[in-house]
Formats: structure tokens, sequence, C-alpha cells
């Protein structure tokens, strides 16, 4: 019995990741904020599927025994959002390399050239 | 049973072979590579425009994937569609074929412009795959893949956005729109987990048709609001947008337009299809009216001040945008009355939508002259311009069509569009057309500025060997020009034909709803 205490950590690791996007300087820290964001996005879908005392949702021949399962569509959904996650963090991170090329600096307040 | 009922699929499937084959084409030579650009380009502007027509005739077209027929949205047993639904009606018709024409644009005048630069076959495959996530928004009929396909052209942006990467400038841009976009999307993603969580289901129709109005229900739209509207470029969250648009590449920001069209029409599928009537305090659509006149008069204020001809054009693009939203804005606040729906509700509507088709033409060819001047003469500012009238004579007609519709002049189509809105916003408060009108002054101001630097006054020394831009670039630009003449010199066919039926199509929403539950009647055997 785990209660609502998977999404007081959603809500936590949220939380958190919106104030690293908003007040960290570092152009890599920022990457990680967004990371976190999103595994606090992904655990929040998988919860929403997951009923206590339930099996993984797979059928085979020989038959689970169990008629309860968690929900299938949310583990999906998930790792579906979980390659989109790879895919826009190791992109994130490559622009913090080129952009570190350029300006010397990985500190936002560095890198702004585009103003006004 | 005519082919023509897989022009969903088909309208997915070529820009994505489009997209894998493009690396395989360019070991054939730069003709070859550029031949498909140009071939799939064209063949996914006919699908757009098949799908267009025959959706105006026959009407909101089904497609189901995964299933085992084409047309069965609900497995025998089944009361909640599952499988992999694409629902096409009117406004997503309309949506598509005017993206589809941005797309084409921006794609032949590329050639040209991108001609001197190496790694085209990732160009041309990233092209690709930004229009293949751009249909996707447009056509898909559940949230799930709205948010797969929004990550595909965001991704796939980010990537042309930094296109030229020596440029550090352009590398800070696609840093700051991924932040906004990925942060958007993954409030896309909350919020369809929120709704899951109550009902259980992803498709869109299903949820229009059991929706109730609670707390959950309040979330979720509050977190889509936000992120499409950060995603479309509202004022707020706007500072992505000057710099990433001026910093792409001009013919993948045309198609960046249409991109962030798609977003808007995320956005008014989940208040209008969705919430639709259930929606019964004013306080969402006064938020998107209000998030309107903001965009449009701080969208305009900064583009005066601007010197950099790409930047000046992207900050109207915030204005423009603000537009649109008032009109959906008041048209939403209509939208339970049936009175005022009839008296101000639909015009408004109709001046938001015509305004969108108006907006990704005109917006697109600004942007494609922009980047002629850019390739002609190597320059950004508009303080070392001069004189370029006199080399560029077919590019300074072609601005000058795009900035006259743009500013509002009588005979164009930006005139119509803004004078739907001003009727009929000044029905619901005078102050709001006042702001209209006065965006719509400082726009011409600016604009004639551009023109008056760029293009007149005397020749420059500098500008000597300055010549007009290769013939791909100008058939680019002819492409979006024609267009905008056309709905200018036909507005009465372009409002019965165009914008009549997509508006239609948005205010019903038990059409759209209807349309995947009769499938299932219709669509029995194989």
């Amino acid at each position: 019995m785990t209660g609502n205490f998977p999404y007081l950590v959603v809500g936590i690791l949220f939380v958190m990741g919106f104030i690293g996007i908003v007040f960290e300087k570092n152009l890599v820290k920022i990457a990680i904020a967004v990371s976190v964001v999103e595994a606090a996005t992904n655990l929040f879908i998988i919860t929403l599927g997951y009923r206590s005392g339930g099996s993984i949702p797979v059928w085979t021949m020989a038959g689970s025994g169990s008629s309860r399962m968690v929900l299938p569509t949310p583990q999906a959904l998930t790792l579906t959002a979980i390659v989109i996650g790879l895919a826009t963090t190791a992109l994130m991170l490559s622009f913090a390399m080129s952009i570190y090329r350029h300006y010397g600096s990985l500190d936002v307040r560095d890198v702004r050239r585009l103003r006004g | 049973m005519s082919w023509q009922v897989h022009l969903p699929a088909l309208l997915l499937a070529v820009p994505l072979l489009g997209a894998f084959l493009a690396p395989l084409t360019a070991l054939g030579g730069k003709g070859l590579r550029n031949t498909w650009f140009v071939l799939v380009s064209a063949a996914f502007t006919m699908i757009a425009f098949l799908l267009w027509t025959r959706v105006g005739s026959t009407g909101t077209a089904i497609y189901v994937m995964g299933g085992q027929g084409w047309n069965l949205a609900l497995p025998s047993g089944m009361s909640i569609p599952v499988r992999i639904l694409m629902e096409v009606d009117a406004f997503s018709a309309f949506m598509v074929l005017l993206s589809a024409v941005a797309a084409l644009a921006g794609a032949l005048f590329s050639i040209g412009f991108m001609d001197r630069f190496s790694g085209l076959e990732k160009f041309v495959a990233l092209y690709f795959l930004m229009v293949t996530g751009m249909f996707g928004m447009e056509i898909t009929g559940d949230f799930f893949n709205f948010f797969v396909f929004l990550e595909i052209s965001s991704v796939a942006s980010f990537g042309l956005v930094a296109f030229w990467r020596d440029r550090g400038e352009a590398l800070e841009a696609a840093f700051k729109y991924m932040l906004v976009s990925t942060l958007g999307a993954l409030m896309v993603l909350v919020a369809v987990a929120f709704l899951y969580s109550k009902y259980n289901v992803v498709n869109m129709a299903t949820l229009g048709k059991v929706i109730e109005w609670g707390m959950v229900e309040k979330t979720a739209l509050v977190l889509f609001l936000t992120a499409l509207a950060m995603k479309c470029g509202a004022v707020p969250m706007h500072m992505w947008m000057p710099d990433a648009y001026a910093e792409a590449p001009a013919g993948v920001t045309c198609a960046l337009i249409a991109v962030s069209q798609a977003s808007l029409y995320g956005l008014f599928r989940v208040t209008y299809t969705i919430f639709g009537a259930f929606m019964g305090s004013p306080v969402i659509p006064w938020v998107i009216i209000v998030l309107g006149v903001l965009s449009m008069f701080i969208g305009v204020s900064m583009a005066v001040i601007q010197k950099e001809v790409g930047r000046l054009i992207a900050y109207h693009s915030v204005s423009q945008v603000g537009y649109m939203l008032l009109g959906f804005g008041v048209g939403l606040l209509a939208l339970s009355d049936a009175r005022a729906m009839a008296e101000y509700g639909f015009t408004a509507l109709k001046g938001g939508i015509y305004h969108i088709v108006n907006y990704t033409m005109y917006k697109g060819l600004l942007f494609l002259s922009a980047g002629a001047l850019y390739y002609a003469t190597g320059c950004r500012n508009l303080n070392d311009m001069g004189g370029l009238g006199r080399k560029m004579p077919k590019t300074m007609v072609l601005f000058m069509i795009a900035a006259a519709a743009i500013a509002g002049l009588p005979p164009f189509n930006g005139f119509v569009s803004k004078l739907y809105l001003y009727e009929s916003t000044f029905a619901v408060h005078p102050i709001l057309a006042v702001f209209a009108m006065v965006t719509s002054v400082l726009t011409l101001a600016s604009f004639v500025k551009i023109f008056q630097t760029a293009f007149l006054g005397p020749a420059l020394k500098k500008f000597e060997n300055v010549r007009e831009v290769p013939g791909t670039m100008l058939i680019g630009m002819s492409v979006l020009g024609v267009a905008i003449l056309a709905l200018s010199l036909f507005p009465t066919w372009s409002v019965n034909h165009l914008v009549e039926p997509a508006a239609k199509a948005l205010v019903d929403q038990a059409s759209y709803i209807g349309a995947v539950f009769a499938a299932s009647l219709t669509g029995g055997g194989l």
C-alpha cells in the first residue's frame, strides 16, 4: 500500500526541476533540471496506471492466475516519453557543448548576445 | 472505395519517407537531393490539397492505424476508441493545406538559399521531419499522439534553428527555444495524464463526449493553455520567438511559422472541441483575450525599435499571434450564448481563422524576402542597407505585397481579416478594437521603415555587385506572393470556401465527436 506517497514525490520532483530551470545559471545544470521535470512527468503517468496488488500487464499462455493487472496504456505512454526525453536531453547537452565552444562559458549571464 | 480514404495516412507517410530517404538521395549528388526535396514537398502539398477537397465534399475523415480496418474506430465490444486514430475535420484540413503551402515555399526557397552550405542532406531530413510533426499535430485524433508529434516537430526544428552552428547566436537561440518547447511539451503531457487519470482515455472525441467541469479538468486546461500559448509565442513567454525566427535559415523560419500555427491549432482544439460549451465561466476566454491584446501591443512596440530585419519581422509575429488569440478568445466568450455567437462571436472566429491563413502567407513571404536581402548583401542590420530596390526589383515587389498585406492596407487580405476582428471585438468592448487598430498603425510604420531604409534611397557603393537572388528563391517567394494576391482578389471566395467551413467545424463540437462514434456503425467490416 503506497497511498498518495508517489504523488507527493512527483510534486516535489516537478517543483524542484522547475526551480532549477528558473534559477540555475549553468546550462548543464539547466539540462539536468529539465531531465528532473521529465522524470517527474514519467513517474506521474506510471503511478496513475498502478493498481495495488496488480501484476504485470502481459498475457501469457500459461495464464497469470490473477485477473488484476496494472494498466498497460500508461506504461506504453511512458516508454515513448522516455525515448523522446532521451533525445531532447542529448540534443540539449550537445547544444550546451557547442555554446561553450563559441562563448567560452556555460553561464547564462555570459551567453547573452541576443537581446532587445 | 477510392484510394483517397488513405490520404490522412499518406500525409504523414510521404514526408516521413522523404526524411529518411534524403541522406540516401544525397549520395547521388546535389541535383538528385534537390529534386527529391522539391518532389516530396510538391507531393505533400498535393496530398494536403486533395485531403482538403475531400473533407470539403464528404465531411470529416477518420483514419485508424493498427486496427483491422482503416475506418473501424471502435473495435467490436469496445465503447471507446483504442487505436491510433486520425480525425480530419474542415478546420484540420484547412490548417494542413496552409501549412503545406508554407512548407513548400520554404523548401523551394531553401534550395537556392542554402546552396552555399554543407550538410544539406541533414537539413532536408530535418525539414521533412519537422513537416511530418506539424501535419501530425493537425490531424491527430488523440492527445498522446499530439504530444508525440509536437515533440517530433520541436526536436527537428531545434536542429534547424541551430543549423548555422558556426554562429554562437544561432546556438543560443536554439537553446532558448528548446528550453521553452521542452517545458511546454512536458506540461502538455502532464495535462494529458490528468485527463487520463479521470477518464482513462486519451482520445479527443471521447474526452469531448464525457468531460465534466471539475478540478482535474481545470488543472489540465490551465496546463494546456500555458504550454500551447508558450509554444505559439504569446506575450509573457515570447522571448524565444524573435531569437529563433531571426537566427534560423529563412526557409526554415517560413515553415516554423506554420509549426507555431499548429500549436495554436492544438490550443483551439482543446478549448473548442474538448471543453467547448462546458466551460461556463468567462475566465478562460478573457485570459485568452488579454494574452492576445498584450501580445499585439508589446510585440509591435518591441518591433518598432529593432534594427535587424529578421528580429523586426519576428517581433511582428508576436503581435500577429495576438490578433488570432483575440479573435478566438472573443469567439470562445460567445460560444455558450447563441445570440452573442450570431451577433459577433462567429465573425470574430472567422476573423481569427482568416488571419491564420493570411498571417502564414505574408509572414512567410516577409521572412523569405528578409532572407533574400541577407543572401544578396550579407548584412542583417537595417542601418547598413540602402538603395537595394534598384538591384533587386523582384524581391522589392514581393516584399511590398507582403508588407501591404500585414499592415492591412485595403485591397489586401490582411485588411479583410482585421476588419472582421475590429467589428466583432468592438461589440465586446471598444478598447479591444482600439488596441487592434493602434497595433495595425504601428505595424504599417515599422514596415514603411524597412521598405524605405532597405530598398529606397541612393544606391550605395558597397552594393554595386549585388544581384537579384537566384530563380528558385524567387519561385519560393512567388508561391506565397501569388497566394496573398489570390486571397486579396477573391475575398468572398476565400471566406466562403476556406474560412467558413473551418469556423463552422470548430464550433460544431457534436459533429467532431459524432464522426468517431459513427465510424463504428458504418465500418463494421474489413
